[in-house]
């Protein structure tokens, strides 16, 4: 049995999306969606779940904090406690006024890189990276549905393409997949 | 009467009829084409500037800052003023990209990526004034929180110039990382209409190999929310804690409350003056009219009045706080600044910061480019008094009347300050010329809700 992908071109993100819809509720499996600019209310049809970058965010945060008061607390207090302006050096907590800009900031600072960073991570960007967009369009006004009928083995590749035709797409490509 | 004017239809944002397609040829038109005879000319007097200011730095450098005017009396003056009017104008590029997308307001997509662009801009000049100032700027590394060879001593974090150390470098880098993040869909877009290998190659380097699948985007909108959510504080802390460089210290007109919330306030004011500076030429030179419309001024105008208004309040408020308070000292600083021998100063100050803002309450002028224009620059001129007012008039006549004394700038203070604003254009224009200057991806996800219909409803 041959492995194609099959990319169904729209020129409108609304289109695509109830086009995704009968798709889905037909049972086809979408396998991704090319656009360029984010589709709203796509996601949960073609089935991805919501990212968990804000979580790893909130730790980044923490982490940032934690950092802080450490630093603060082993610099100015235990490893070297200087009292400049009478400003208490006995303790970290009656201190810690001062200490609050700091903290602030090593907080921002690190749930700020380390979401951006964790998200190019996740999301495979580095320069040089080969993007792996179908089709160059799809960065300017084309919207593209990929489905692989290895996915889709209950489905026809007629009934799929028919489908696509009937629900708007104004294009229709069909490649052969390698063999992986 | 007779005409019933239909309830507020909001204005388009978007001019023409225009698809997604011409967005993208829109905004990378500047990128593509060849550079007009207005951008080489700009471009050359800018880089000029700023060639004479890296002269100066270098002189200073090797010199030494007795080159410039201060002295014992006056021992801050046109370099901390110029990091102060630098660091406020970075602000309205954040306020614009983080604060108006917490806000949901749609206008700011015209113009975030050029704002944001100037703040990161006007960082990079505000940041070279305080490591300039330390003399020997090859030890500048000593403000980090390093251990040392000369025995464990540390940095003093009960400091708000080592606050500001931690505020500035972190503003810069998520400022950076913000707008870069933004920026890979857009030169995505530019990268994939390239015929050329080598233009395609630089361009799928920029834009990290972005493709635009659907998780992908995912992603994208999350860390776009979070990092707003993120900047909105950074940027109120930046400043606020900028202003406690004064407000800590027991300098008669700096040590009081209202620093933090009148500083946060003249930044917005100020950089929102330099985006109209900025976006009134850019929108004619890259024939961006259609994108960044008199609507989008005339808010920018509504904001200004907003934050001159506050900063008008404060001035009156110092005034009236230093007369209640009953400190001969506080009084005298303000009686000095309105008629001492900078009362220049002062009464340009008020002139360019509290009236002229106030011409906006008229909607011909708020609506007029070339008010608007004339307008903006006088405001960047009264916030640079504004902090020259603050600095040097508190200073100058201290405690002790026999220091008592003057400031005059040399030409090396001039020149650096120049050169300043040679670096901030130079980078500006050569940004306008080589990114995106619209964030087009997210333009077009408005393009329908906002533009211009054909047939216009009737009412």
């Amino acid at each position: 049995m041959s492995n194609k992908v099959i990319y169904g071109i729209f020129d409108d993100e609304e289109v695509l999306l109830s086009s995704a819809k009968s798709l889905r509720s037909k049972g086809v499996r979408i396998n991704d969606v090319f656009s360029p600019f984010p589709i709203h209310g796509l996601d949960p049809v073609i089935g991805i779940k919501p990212t968990r970058l804000s979580n790893a965010a909130f730790f980044y945060g923490l982490f940032g904090t934690a950092s802080a008061v450490w630093m603060t607390w082993y610099m100015l207090i235990s490893d070297w406690p200087m009292n400049i302006g009478g400003k208490p050096n006995s303790s970290w907590i009656l201190n810690m006024p001062a200490f609050i800009p700091v903290t602030f900031e090593l907080t921002v600072f690190c749930a700020a890189h380390g979401m951006v960073l964790s998200y190019l991570l996740v999301n495979k960007l580095y320069p040089g990276r080969k993007p792996h967009n179908p089709d160059v369009r799809s960065t300017d006004d084309k919207f593209i549905m990929e489905i692989q009928t290895s996915q889709n083995r209950k489905h026809s590749e007629e009934d799929i393409l028919s489908t696509l035709k009937s629900t708007g797409a104004v294009e229709i490509n069909q490649k052969e997949m390698n063999k992986a | 009467m007779e005409h019933h004017s239909s309830v507020t239809v909001r204005q388009p944002l978007i001019l023409g009829d225009k698809s997604y397609h011409q967005i993208s040829e829109d905004i990378s038109r500047p990128v593509e084409g060849k550079a007009n005879n207005l951008f080489k000319i700009l471009f050359t007097i800018s880089s000029l500037l700023a060639l004479w200011g890296v002269g100066c730095f270098a002189y200073t450098i090797g010199t030494g800052i007795g080159v410039w005017g201060l002295n014992k009396t006056v021992g801050w003056a046109w370099d901390i003023t110029n990091f102060v009017w630098w660091v406020g104008i970075g602000h309205a590029g954040t306020l614009i990209s983080a604060i108006l997308l917490l806000f949901r307001q749609r206008w700011r997509m015209s113009i975030n990526r050029s704002a944001e662009a100037m703040t990161i801009f006007a960082v990079i000049c505000a940041a070279l004034f305080p490591v300039m100032h330390m003399g020997r700027v090859w030890v500048a590394y000593w403000v980090l929180p390093l251990p040392n060879q000369f025995g464990s001593l540390w940095v003093n974090f009960n400091s708000p110039l080592l606050w500001d150390v931690f505020a500035i470098s972190t503003y810069f880098t998520v400022s950076l990382v913000f707008w870069y993040t933004g920026l890979i869909p857009d030169f995505a877009t530019i990268r994939d209409r390239q015929m050329k290998p080598r233009m395609k190659k630089i361009y799928n380097i920029l834009s990290f190999g972005w493709s635009g699948s659907a998780k992908q985007w995912s992603r994208f909108e999350e860390v776009s929310l979070v990092l707003a959510g993120l900047s909105t504080p950074l940027v109120l802390s930046v400043h606020t804690i900028v202003s406690m460089d004064f407000a800590t210290s027991v300098i008669p007109g700096w040590h009081t409350t209202i620093f933090p919330p009148y500083f946060v306030a003249g930044a917005i004011f100020s950089g929102f003056a330099m985006v109209l500076t900025l976006l009134i030429i850019m929108r004619k030179v890259l024939n961006l009219e259609d994108y960044i419309t008199i609507s989008h001024v005339e808010n920018m105008n509504k904001v200004i009045i907003l934050t001159g208004s506050i900063v008008g309040v404060a001035y009156l408020t110092e005034l009236f706080v230093s007369w209640y308070s009953g400190v001969e000292y506080e009084q005298y600083a303000f009686l000095n600044r309105a008629t001492g021998p900078y009362w220049w100063s002062y009464w340009s100050m008020m002139t360019c910061n509290v009236i002229t803002p106030q011409l906006f309450w008229f909607k011909k002028i708020r609506k007029s480019l070339i008010a608007t224009f004339i307008i903006s620059i006088f405001v960047n001129i009264g916030m640079w008094f504004e902090r020259f007012v603050i600095i040097v008039t508190s200073l100058h006549r201290d405690y002790l009347p026999s220091s008592w004394t003057m400031f005059h700038p040399t030409f090396i203070d001039v020149g650096i300050f120049i050169g300043t604003i040679g670096i901030f254009f130079t980078l500006f224009l050569l940004f306008a010329r080589t990114f995106p200057v619209i964030a087009l991806s997210e333009l077009k996800t408005i393009l329908k809700s906002t533009k211009e219909s054909p047939n216009p409803p009737q009412h």
